[in-house]
């Protein structure tokens, strides 16, 4: 792994990427995972198996966006 | 820095959609057209009215196959981007000694098997007319159960490694987390029921190639969001190194 890092490595040192501190992560994690979840939610599932929504207009909007990233849509 | 990296795991995300959205429309959209017109006739001659024309006209098949078809790659390019972009600050300094580009690569790798191609050896792609509409919820529920069971074990399997990298050193330690992750992955498709709905006049043809570009369009976009991001790391890293 180190030789593709040496390959790509221009003026930077494979070694300049600082840890960050896990704690400092954890809040932008959990508030980007639920609006994640809600996004993914939308385009995969809402108005197949089950709805928040009344109708077929969301499903059928991006009816070929969910066949097509493999999503079961009907 | 984790908001400069979430905001621009949105943007590559965003991005990789576009780029997702021309190879979707260029080899999908053909399979896909065949399988509604497949599945338009096979409604007809069970002589019931054909479920797939009548849900048609609420959004037409040009919206559905342009407009339609960007706004959910865009909107799940940004959703996948985002948590791209934090998986990135966990992973930088934490995963080898490799620069941003090769760790974004990597980690686009990664998510691609993980979230893409393991899910989908079990559970492919359907084309519209495969799958039954009594079925929807248990395939949903399978599919998502497979999801989430190929991201925990590949946790799981990643903790192993580092656990062993001391032991065993990287390259076995490495190898064995790999083998951790295809061997339980095996036994969860093995438990897990399989599904079984292509019905038996539908084109094999068709089906193989709704299934490649089902996974072309994601590879693209995975592979998209990797480059993009980690050229993206790169350019503000010479701007402004760190150190």
């Amino acid at each position: 792994m180190s030789d593709i890092a040496m390959l790509s490595g221009t003026g930077v040192p494979p070694a300049a990427l600082p840890v960050i501190p896990l704690r400092e992560i954890a809040p932008w994690a959990v508030f980007a995972s639920l609006l994640a979840l809600l996004a993914v939610w939308f385009v995969g599932a809402e108005q197949g198996a089950v709805a928040m929504i009344d109708g077929n207009a969301i499903h059928e909007f991006v009816h070929d966006a969910r066949h097509l990233l493999g999503f079961p849509c009907h | 820095m984790v908001r400069t990296l979430l905001m621009r795991g949105m943007l590559s995300g965003v991005l990789a959609a576009v780029v997702a959205f021309a190879v979707a429309y260029l080899i999908g959209e053909p399979p896909l057209e065949r399988a509604i017109g497949f599945e338009a006739h096979a409604g007809h001659a069970a002589g019931a009215a054909a479920a797939a024309s009548e849900t048609a006209e609420i959004v037409s098949r040009a919206v559905q196959s342009t407009l339609g078809l960007l706004t959910g790659l865009v909107v799940l390019g940004a959703a996948v981007g985002g948590i791209f972009g934090l998986t990135f600050a966990v992973a930088q300094g934490r995963l080898g000694r490799n620069g941003p580009r090769a760790t974004a690569a990597w980690l686009a790798a990664a998510g691609f098997v993980v979230l893409v191609l393991v899910p989908q050896l079990k559970y492919p792609a359907g084309p519209p007319a495969v799958g039954s509409a009594e079925t929807i919820g248990a395939r949903t529920v399978l599919y998502f159960l497979m999801l989430g069971f190929s991201v925990l074990v590949a946790v799981a399997a990643l903790d192993l490694g580092r656990r062993l990298a001391a032991r065993l050193g990287s390259w076995n330690a490495t190898l064995t987390g790999l083998f951790a992750y295809a061997a339980v992955m095996t036994a969860v498709m093995h438990v897990l029921p399989s599904l079984d709905e292509v019905p038996d006049a539908f084109p094999a043809a068709v089906l193989w190639e709704f299934r490649f570009a089902s996974l072309a369009t994601q590879a693209a976009l995975w592979a998209a969001l990797g480059l993009a991001f980690g050229a993206l790391t790169q350019r503000s890293l010479e701007r402004r190194p760190v150190r």
